[in-house]
């Protein structure tokens, strides 16, 4: 593959990393966020502290963590401590983003990562259960969710809500006793970058991927989008990324 | 103090802390004794079937992964679990100990979902899976740890995790806001990998340290795997290092390279090639036991088990290891 030619995966990595300013904490879950810190870090947010759920504080990502327990996660880092530690900094409002995916995301940014089917128990699928993604999609102030884009995983109801999102609209985290002021902030998809509409807290379209038409993105989501009058286009992965994702983030290829 | 919802949820391991209380007078010696004691035995005399237990930290993490593997090989059954973990826990969902399960997560991270659990839960022989968050899981230990009934928390409100949890939501009596309760969670039995322990169980732990100081406080039984055995003056030289005191522990257990296939950090790296052999293996029935006949059932211990891996790729996996650079 030539660097102008470039994978779902990776624009997903790019289009996910771009969001993140310099200089604030993100709170890092297996898998592409990590990909995405690492490439924040690298890009445009040198100062991106690095938050992990059990423990490692500030690392330098040099190479890409498999786990989010491993020594990578605190390699060079600024502290090295233990779960409660990250989840009570989260809790008391330390925690600017925290990255988020699952297996069902509803229009609301509700997470189901838990099962599958109408059943708790036994259910039709069983998935890995919450993990952290509950305590992020709590505690951290803006999440960021990363979704492949199907009408699988884009529904009109979750099976379960893991990981709530603004649950049944405006007001409802507040009501439910979450810390005011957080909630869903992006979702990146792999055809899309959306938002929250303010006032319905529903999902809203704000730019495709290049060669991703708005239709397609309708089409490919099981539930009416907010579509605004503008939509935007996201840019392909410049050579930079791309070099620095293949080369140097994850050159064994765990992910891309 | 008014409970305003209920989580519906089986309360697994319900906590009793004047028992706790009088457990730790009774049967945890403040005397300097040596505990060091093989995996077998230690396993045969601290858990059993139908206990609560746990591990620390998770499969591919300093984890003590020789000690999961010897409570397959004991057969020890109906076990019920915190569940948080990757391959120790999927040893014994594989090998059918597993009866209730406390879950927030059991995957195999970037191997993606667990076919052991998937098998183990969709077809319903574990009898009660109860769903809590990571924070949720440990916050619990640390409820027992403190040796009080329950902890309130900002997590777990408005989801089904809450929903299909032993939790509650009350109204806090200060504020007038809706907390979470989590009931605090004693385990039966505690299994914790470190990188040094003396005779005694005082044990120190590089790196992040995971929920090792929760967890080893809020068990009945705690057994630690070691790498290395240390003269109890190493421990006095750096006693701000110490995550484990003695008198928590029951039994130290020497272990080198006792994480394998996972990391020990400072020490040595995960090894690929035997967790991808896991996760292939783990996807039917067959391949579950012919992969625990030949690294579990067909060795005696974790010194054959070593062998077996062979001297030359964990030696590999230690010059793998970055270390303090």
């Amino acid at each position: 593959m030539s660097e102008a030619e470039y994978n779902p995966t990776e624009l997903l990595i790019c289009i996910a990393a771009r969001q993140m300013p310099d200089s604030v904490t993100a709170f890092i879950g297996t898998g592409i966020p990590m990909l995405a810190a690492s490439l924040a870090q690298k890009m445009h947010a040198p100062h991106v502290v690095s938050v992990f759920e059990f423990g490692g504080t500030g690392a330098q990502l040099v190479r890409l963590p498999r786990a989010v327990g491993e020594s990578r996660t605190f390699y060079r880092g600024v502290a090295a401590s233990g779960i409660c530690d990250i989840m009570e900094t989260a809790t008391r409002g330390f925690i600017d983003f925290g990255f988020l995916g699952g297996a069902q995301i509803d229009p609301h940014g509700n997470l189901n990562s838990t099962i599958i089917g109408p059943q708790h128990h036994p259910p039709q699928v069983r998935l890995p259960g919450s993990g952290g993604g509950n305590d992020v999609g709590s505690l951290c102030w803006r999440t960021i969710i990363i979704m492949r884009h199907d009408r699988r995983r884009f529904v009109p109801q979750v099976d379960f809500v893991t990981t709530p999102g603004y649950l049944d609209g405006p007001g409802a985290r507040e009501e439910a006793g979450l810390p005011p002021g957080t909630g869903p902030y992006r979702v990146v998809s792999t055809l899309a970058l959306m938002d929250f509409e303010p006032e319905s807290k529903r999902m809203r379209l704000l730019s495709t991927h290049p060669g991703v038409t708005v239709e397609q993105v309708i089409e490919n989501t099981g539930f009416e989008l907010v579509i605004p009058k503008e939509v935007g286009r996201n840019g392909p992965p410049t050579a930079e990324e791309l070099h620095l994702l293949r080369e140097e983030i994850d050159p064994e290829g765990f992910y891309i | 103090m008014r409970v305003i919802e209920s989580g519906i949820g089986e309360l697994i391991q319900p906590p009793d802390l004047d028992n706790f209380r009088e457990w730790n007078r009774e049967k945890k010696s403040r005397a300097l004794v040596d505990k060091v004691m093989t995996e077998a035995e230690a396993v045969s005399r601290f858990v059993y079937d139908g206990c609560y237990i746990g591990t620390e930290l998770y499969g591919t993490v300093r984890c003590p992964m020789s000690l999961a593997r010897e409570v397959v090989r004991q057969g020890k059954k109906d076990l019920r679990v915190a569940g948080q973990g990757v391959t120790e826990l999927d040893l014994w969902l594989g090998a059918g100990l597993v009866k209730k399960l406390d879950i927030t997560y059991i995957g195999l991270e970037v191997y993606g979902t667990s076919s052991a659990l998937r098998r183990m839960v969709e077809s319903g022989q574990i009898d009660t899976v109860v769903e809590w968050s990571n924070g949720g899981i440990t916050w619990r230990f640390k409820a027992a740890a403190m040796g009080v009934p329950f902890i309130p928390v900002r997590a777990m409100l408005g989801s089904d995790t809450f929903k299909y949890s032993a939790a509650k939501v009350i109204e806090c009596p200060f504020t007038g806001q809706k907390v979470c309760l989590l009931p605090a969670l004693i385990l039966d039995v505690a299994l914790i990998h470190v990188h040094r322990a003396d005779r005694y169980g005082n044990a120190q732990i590089d790196g992040i340290s995971g929920f090792a100081f929760e967890m080893s406080r809020a068990c009945k039984r705690l057994i630690i795997s070691t790498e290395k055995i240390v003269d109890t003056l190493e421990i006095r030289r750096d006693p701000e290092r110490t995550i484990i005191p003695y008198y928590l522990v029951d039994a130290v257990v020497h272990t080198p390279y006792g994480s394998h296939p996972g990391e020990m950090v400072y020490c040595y790296e995960r090894d690929e090639v035997q967790l991808r052999e896991w996760v292939e293996a783990s996807k039917t029935e067959q391949g579950t036991q012919t992969y625990l006949d030949k690294y579990v059932y067909g060795v005696a211990n974790h010194q054959e088990y070593l062998e077996l891996i062979g001297p030359e790729r964990l030696g590999q996996l230690r010059a793998e290891e970055e270390g303090r650079r």
